[in-house]
């Protein structure tokens, strides 16, 4: 994949050269297509770049910075559901126009760029942001600038806001599932917990142990976190094996993880005998651990490459027609890929861009087209969905174990969880 | 904590944490020498060490690759190969920056930081555009996984016994080649007396450029031993660079036995602190002794008495 | 340039006269003028990185101490600031779905369920403004006091700081029910009452942190022309013989480091207002080697050269990161190259060197002009 990235950015450039060419293209054709919407004036009351032809979408990722290897998955996915929507004939009859903005891995340019999609380009809606640090830095920004912002990653609850959407689990619906069916098919009943030291994994952490502890009946043998960018994990290692838990529950993040999961297969720790349970670890992050050191891990999330239904293997073969054979798509690829989708569909039920209506309109959407499956918006602007529990397998995919069997409602405030 | 436990039980953990201590060691070492050696005998700061560092294992990422491809029987053996090539390239690099940047500010040791920390982003940057942004996944050969089972409970990991082998060896040849060489002697001329060094004869500038390329071609091996146990990436470097810097000053600059001695008190502290506090808090205590020892002994735990 | 008598030793010279007064129209005329709230808001912000820099011509140029751990004097202030502003946006009614009302939201997702007691002075605004200043001051003195006092310095004092600033990071991550943990302290809303989010606020914030901005500039301008400049100045060139003329050399150094960090929590404290919020992630070794990157552009020697070159830097960094992500890292890394190697005073050595001559031997040819040449950069 190596000497593929450089050609991967160029294409991506390529496209959105393609894509900024063909719009003023499209717009000197003859006015019949206007016909095919209502007319802006009613689509469009706050003054929002909206016109006959065109609405205009942002998209706010980093490019460049430690985060830009997160975020790529995530943008090209956003790309790719514009795109199809674009050929598909747009949203409310306008195509729709992307501004892509570098937030270059740093939080106030974050919000620095979320205020010049809202302010200066008057995005209709923002597809972005993949840490929690960046998202409660855009957050004041799109309240008090009214704007929508849809959010694609797995985090860890708390937070509900008029002006977003979160297309990712929050931590409950990704966490408690998986553990129950830990507990009932590998009769688990002991853990380890691991993690990065920052607000996700300590929140997720927190809700898996009150769930083990009150539900369960289990018990946490062991919590520890590590300072993200740690590389050294033999201590814990052996108090892992001095405790000897059922299950090592992970949520650690980036660099990190390639350092644990390398050490603890050289410490004589086998992934098919001892349970391992991550939040943490998609498709994505399993290219730089190395498929072989993670094989026989456990991974609880919504999405899988590996998942078996027409939507997932329509969109697959899309991403990768667009972005490469080689890519893989991961869990929030997939859920930023929902967020361009739910905001056509709020819009055409709405019948307006306007933001507060796509805001009140938001609860109850449905998209069947998703290719994790059906997916709603509840009202608490989080997804209804399902939980997944995948095994790791050598090539860097994973098996899919177990399904949760019906949607799982989202609870950003869990009760007896705090 | 340990009210459940058998005394074996005990024992067996004890030994192994112990060998883990010893594995961060090593880790600590590969890591300071390099540095030691440029700063201690140059009193250059290079920033950069972190980046020959990451040079070293994208050497044996694309080493793994080159043999997967074309010479498959040869794969057990590729890492001995990609290490040689990782000293070698990290090395010429080295040599090419000394020469083309450093030898000009041997009078401003502060503006080498800054200098060195520029070469930094640029390699990092070089690193993103030609191996990418995500961190690269370099194969091993199996028999560098896994583990030793010395008791029924002790287990010792492959991977590690190799970094304490590197570390080891790599002491040795430089202790050897800066005690008992010809260059060595002249390294520690240099050291001491520039001005002298050059009026007897001494070439200093060689010197100094060699030196370099040697701390850099250590860093070299350093990263290549380390894709056994951390990640690839371009931004990989910054991990280690302020643990490495911590390390080489503790120990007292010009000297190499009190960059080992501070590796193995840092690595000891960080290991005992680790099992039996949180790894974030233990991290956050060894720094603040570390910082806190500096400041009642500035000139580190072991110095070299010269005349200023 | 001739020695001159000490009494033939103005405050500032003409041409500095000149100098602030085109800072001065820059920032308060010309700027304001020609962009839009958006463009003005991100001036103020890199305006607030220019406090450091002038901190640092003080404590690196003047002084030779330098400090990688700039960041941490600045992420104090700006914590301090975060800290009242948090406070005042957690008030009872604000928080009522919480657990435990009244107090900030990430200690009550943290279970923490009473205000630790260091929040507690900062209910108050004038403590508040007390603590912006005092407490990176009084932190930057005993790690001066610790340091000089034992006579280190050079690149041992240069990676020791550099080592507190990854302490105090990891501390603050950790910490999170106390700190706001990676998040930072986010969602600030007002100041005394005042809702600091609306476009008019951020003007006002933008002339409140350039009046500072001069005003710290005269402050630095009257050290460095003081007695107590000029012996900063000798110790940097040769510290043994103001130390043998029986100057306590340590002292001065503390006052220098001291002056730097207050400065730089000043910026910290003005960027938490017109950024609205502060995180860690200001606080490491990144940001802080940055901030001495605007220095050694501008020039390290002087206070102009490093307002001019934090904005000349932040400004490359914001066009060209925005248009040429890949070659942005490469350029910031030849300009640090450079700056060493070539340009050492920065761009105001380059003025000194090329421009001022030719407009003194003007200025001599035609004697009734008045220099009036300001520095263009």
């Amino acid at each position: 994949m190596a000497e593929n990235e450089g050609g991967l950015e160029s294409a991506l450039r390529r496209r959105l050269l393609m894509g900024l060419a063909a719009v003023p293209a499209a717009s000197l054709l003859p006015r019949l297509a206007q016909a095919a919407g209502p007319p802006t004036a009613s689509v469009n009351t706050t003054g929002l770049a909206v016109t006959d032809t065109e609405v205009t979408v942002g998209i706010l990722h980093s490019v460049t910075g430690t985060m830009a290897i997160s975020e790529t998955g995530a943008q090209q996915a956003e790309k790719l559901a514009i795109e199809e929507i674009n050929a598909a004939g747009g949203v409310l009859g306008r195509k729709i126009k992307v501004i892509q903005e570098d937030s270059a891995s740093d939080w106030p340019t974050f919000a620095e760029k979320a205020k010049k999609l809202l302010v200066n380009d008057k995005c209709a809606a923002v597809m972005g942001c993949w840490t929690s640090a960046s998202r409660k830095a855009v957050l004041p920004v799109f309240e008090q600038y009214n704007g929508m912002l849809y959010y694609p990653t797995f985090y860890e609850g708390l937070e509900e806001s008029k002006n977003v959407i979160y297309t990712g689990q929050e931590a409950t619906q990704q966490i408690l599932a998986s553990l129950d069916w830990v507990a009932k098919e590998k009769d688990a009943k002991t853990f380890f917990f691991i993690g990065s030291d920052y607000i996700w994994p300590r929140t997720s952490n927190k809700i898996a142990r009150k769930h083990v502890e009150n539900v369960l009946k289990g018990k946490v043998v062991g919590e520890e976190y590590f300072p993200l960018g740690h590389t050294q994990f033999n201590s814990v290692i052996n108090k892992i094996k001095l405790t000897k838990p059922n299950v090592i529950f992970t949520d650690v993040v980036g660099g990190s993880n390639v350092a644990f999961y390398k050490q603890l297969k050289a410490a004589g720790i086998d992934l098919s005998k001892q349970v391992l349970m991550t939040i943490s670890v998609t498709e994505d992050e399993i290219d730089g651990i190395g498929g072989e050191n993670i094989a026989g891990a456990y991974a609880c999330m919504k999405y899988f490459q590996s998942l078996k239904n027409p939507n997932n293997e329509k969109f697959v073969a899309a991403f990768k027609k667009m972005w490469g054979d080689k890519t893989v798509i991961g869990d929030v690829t997939q859920a930023a890929y929902l967020g361009p989708y739910l905001w056509k569909l709020t819009v055409e039920k709405a019948g307006s861009f306007d933001v507060d209506k796509v805001a009140a309109a938001s609860g109850g959407i449905e998209f069947k087209g998703a290719p994790e499956g059906y997916v709603r918006i509840h009202p608490n602007h989080h997804l209804w969905s399902k939980t997944r529990v995948g095994r790791a397998l050598p090539n860097g995919q994973f098996e899919v174990v177990y399904e949760s069997a019906d949607l799982i409602e989202p609870n950003p405030f869990p009760k007896g969880y705090q | 904590m340990f009210g459940e436990y058998s005394l074996g039980d005990l024992g067996a953990i004890f030994a192994m944490q112990g060998f883990a201590g010893l594995i961060l060691f090593s880790v600590y070492v590969l890591m300071a020498l390099g540095l030691a050696i440029i700063f201690g005998q140059m009193g250059v700061i290079n920033m950069a060490h972190g980046e020959f560092m990451i040079l070293g294992a994208y050497m044996t990422y694309l080493c793994s690759g080159f043999f997967q491809a074309h010479l498959p029987a040869l794969f057990p053996a590729y890492f001995f190969v990609a290490m040689a090539l990782a000293f070698v390239a990290a090395g010429a690099l080295g040599m090419l920056v000394e020469w083309g940047l450093i030898r000009h500010l041997y009078k401003r040791p502060l503006d080498t930081l800054l200098a060195t920390w520029g070469l930094s982003l640029i390699l990092q940057q070089a690193y993103r555009s030609i191996f990418g942004a995500r961190e690269v996944g370099v194969e091993l050969p199996s028999w560098m996984m896994g583990s030793v089972q010395a008791t029924d409970a002790i287990e010792i990991p492959i991977n590690g016994l190799f970094v304490m082998a590197v570390t080891v060896l790599i002491t040795l040849v430089v202790a050897g080649l800066l005690f008992a060489s010809r260059y060595g002697k002249q390294v520690r001329a240099v050291m001491q007396n520039r001005v002298m060094a050059g009026a007897v004869g001494i070439d200093t500038g060689r010197v100094d450029c060699l030196t370099f390329g040697l701390g850099c071609g250590i860093a070299g091996i350093a990263g290549s031993a380390f894709t056994m146990i951390g990640s690839t990436g371009p931004t990989s470097g910054q991990l280690y660079i302020v643990d490495t810097f911590l390390i080489v000053v503790f120990g007292g600059a010009a000297s190499l036995m009190g960059t080992i001695a501070s590796a193995f008190s840092i690595s000891q502290t960080q290991s005992t602190l680790e099992f039996f506090l949180s790894g974030s808090t233990a991290k956050v205590i060894t720094l603040l002794a570390v910082v806190g020892i500096l400041m009642l002994r500035p000139q580190g735990l072991f110095t070299l008495k010269v005349r200023r | 340039m001739k020695p001159k008598a000490l009494n033939d030793n103005p405050f500032m010279k003409p041409v500095e006269w000149a100098s602030l007064a085109l800072l001065c129209v820059l920032i308060f005329g010309l700027l304001p003028l020609a962009l839009d709230g958006f463009r003005l808001n991100l001036v103020g912000k890199y305006l607030t990185y220019a406090f450091v820099a002038l901190g640092l011509v003080i404590c690196w140029g003047t002084c030779g101490i330098l400090s990688l751990g700039q960041g941490v004097f600045f992420g104090l202030g700006g914590y301090c600031m975060a800290m009242y502003l948090k406070l005042e946006a957690s008030s009872v009614e604000n928080t009522k779905i919480q657990s435990t009302p009244g107090i900030p939201d990430f200690m009550d997702w943290n279970q923490i369920t009473a205000l630790p007691w260091f929040w507690k002075p900062f209910h108050s605004l004038p403590l508040t403004l007390i603590a912006v200043v005092l407490v990176p001051t009084l932190f930057a003195f005993i790690v001066g006091a610790a340091m000089f006092k034992r006579r280190v310095g050079g690149t041992y004092f240069a990676i020791i700081t550099q080592a507190i600033a990854a302490i105090l990071t990891i501390l603050i991550v950790g910490q999170q029910g106390y700190t706001g943990g990676i998040n930072g302290i986010t969602d600030l809303r007002t100041l005394h009452g005042w809702d600091i989010r609306t476009d008019t606020a951020k003007t006002i914030l933008y002339f409140v942190n350039g009046g500072l901005l001069v005003a710290c500039v005269l402050v630095a301008q009257f050290v460095k022309r003081s007695k107590l400049g000029r012996i900063l100045v000798a110790m940097r060139d040769k510290e043994d013989r103001v130390r043998f003329s029986g100057y306590g050399v340590a002292s001065f150094k503390i006052f220098a480091f001291c002056l730097a960090a207050a400065f730089a929590a000043i910026g910290g404290a003005m960027f938490t207002l017109q950024v609205g919020f502060m995180s860690p992630s200001f606080v490491g070794i990144v940001p802080s080697i940055e901030m001495v990157i605007y220095a050694a552009v501008g020039g390290r020697l002087s206070l102009f050269g490093a307002i001019y070159g934090t904005l000349l830097v932040n400004w490359a960094k914001t066009t060209f990161s925005e248009s040429f992500p890949e070659l942005w890292l490469f350029g910031l890394g030849a300009l640090f190259i450079a700056v060493v190697l070539a340009f050492p005073d920065g761009l105001a050595g380059i003025w000194r060197q090329h421009v001022e001559p030719r407009l003194t031997r003007r200025a001599k040819a035609a004697p009734a002009a008045l220099p009036q040449g300001a520095p263009a950069e």
